[in-house]
């Protein structure tokens, strides 16, 4: 049996630890607002790119861009990797590495080498413990203030690489919010370009056609290939505004468990507590008694 | 006077601009263009530069942009831009010392990628000081 001293530390123990975990709740409750502002900010110039960039597409060729061109043989595949910088956001990190592992797994076998790129500590701290080629790290962005710039500037270099044949194919894994309690990994090929196809699942938008017919200037071919490096940096910053929403989401999550938690642990440990104490009350009055009769006899 | 025409102006981070205007004059890739309500479909890329757009007042407003495109519809001009700002958003300070920056590159002269991106920057920050004048 503890002694009362042991337990009544133990209850400060987890009331401090407590303190701390409701603390980091809030804070993730007011960043997940900004978060999901910045987000919902970012929507209309995402769908309005995407159906501008249908539009074009559908008037190009298949093979208007070299951004859009498959290669025939893949060699070097380059993933981009968003994860959080920091921990105490329960499985969030782990499942999108897990992500990658299953993609790596199903690759393995026809001969790619792997490189990769890392927002976020946690992504890479995992690159590097499974020593991979890591090219490029950006910690500090997400779960943070960021602007397009991050985006168009990585996405700008994968896209000179890819250009230059360094690599055959980009994939993009983030973590996709759908709701405050269920984010989950999303791989997508990002280069070359998959066909882009108008989109059916905006919604209210499908019965009304777009008006297409552009008088382009310059011509459509180059619109398009100004547009398509562009709708690159739109994924990369959008994958970054969804990891960074998820990421304060999955804290939050976390860290009310952690709370209850405490309050359960506080809870039985006030219950040990009040019968130690009981206990040795009643083991004080067996002394005073029994001291009380050897004094009468 | 003819109708007036939906404007606006979309960035990632933020609707900049959503009014109705009386004309859109935009500095397209291949000029400067002016789009009056009833425009045929037109898509052109933008220049670094300012926007001139004249509200239902008649009353000339002033918005800098730039890396983005614009699209005209018959009732609606929008403006994606990577960057866009009002004339009153315009930070001077920063402005001037993106332009000094710019130069500082630019007159070190060193690979081409770092040149082409001091260039833009350059142009950036003198488009929006001369728009503060």
């Amino acid at each position: 049996m503890a002694t009362l001293k042991e337990v009544q530390n133990k209850i400060q123990a987890v009331k401090k630890t407590k303190k701390i975990t409701k603390a980091m709740n809030m804070v993730a409750t007011s960043r997940l607002r900004g978060a999901q502002q910045k987000m919902e900010g970012f929507r209309p110039f995402a769908d309005k790119f995407e159906e501008v960039l249908g539009s074009l597409a559908s008037k190009s060729g298949e093979d208007a861009n070299d951004l859009l061109i498959p290669r025939d043989e893949v060699k070097n595949v380059h993933v981009i990797i968003c994860t959080s910088d920091r921990g105490l956001c329960a499985g969030f990190n782990i499942n999108i590495t897990h992500e990658v592992d299953q993609f790596l797994e199903e690759k393995k076998d026809d001969n790619i080498s792997f490189s990769f790129t890392n927002f976020g500590k946690k992504g890479r701290d995992w690159c590097r413990k499974n020593k991979y080629a890591i090219i490029e790290e950006q910690i500090g962005v997400v779960g943070a203030q960021f602007g397009f710039n991050v985006a168009s500037v990585a996405g700008r270099n994968v896209i000179d690489k890819f250009l230059e044949g360094a690599y055959d194919e980009v994939y993009l894994i983030y973590s996709e919010f759908i709701s405050m309690a269920r984010q989950t990994p999303v791989l997508k090929q990002i280069l070359p370009i998959p066909p882009i196809e108008i989109e059916d699942e905006d919604e209210g938008q499908e019965d009304k056609p777009y008006l297409a017919e552009h008088l382009c200037e310059p011509s459509a071919d180059e619109l398009l290939g100004d547009m398509l490096p562009q709708s690159v940096y739109v994924q990369l910053f959008s994958a970054l505004l969804e990891t960074s929403t998820s990421e304060h989401a999955a804290r939050m999550a976390a860290m009310d468990n952690a709370t209850k938690a405490c309050n359960d642990m506080v809870e039985n440990l006030t219950l040990v507590f009040n019968k130690a104490r009981q206990a040795a009350i009643t083991a004080d009055l067996m002394d005073i008694v029994g001291g009380a009769e050897a004094l009468k006899g | 006077m003819a109708e007036n025409i939906k404007f606006e102006v979309v960035t990632p981070e933020k609707l900049v601009v959503n009014e109705n205007a009386q004309i859109v004059v935009a500095p397209g890739a291949l000029g400067e263009f002016g789009i009056l309500s009833g425009h045929t479909p037109f898509l052109s890329t933008l220049k670094t530069g300012v926007i001139r757009y004249a509200d239902e007042k008649g009353k000339d407003h002033y918005v800098f942009v730039s890396g983005g495109f614009a699209e005209a519809l018959p009732d609606k001009v929008t403006v994606l831009a990577e960057s866009a700002e009002r004339k009153r958003d315009i930070d001077k300070e920063r402005a001037e010392d993106s332009l000094k920056r710019a130069q500082e590159r630019l007159a070190q002269g060193k690979r081409d990628n770092d040149m082409i991106r001091a260039e833009a920057a350059l142009q950036r920050a003198i488009w929006r000081l001369k728009m503060i004048g």
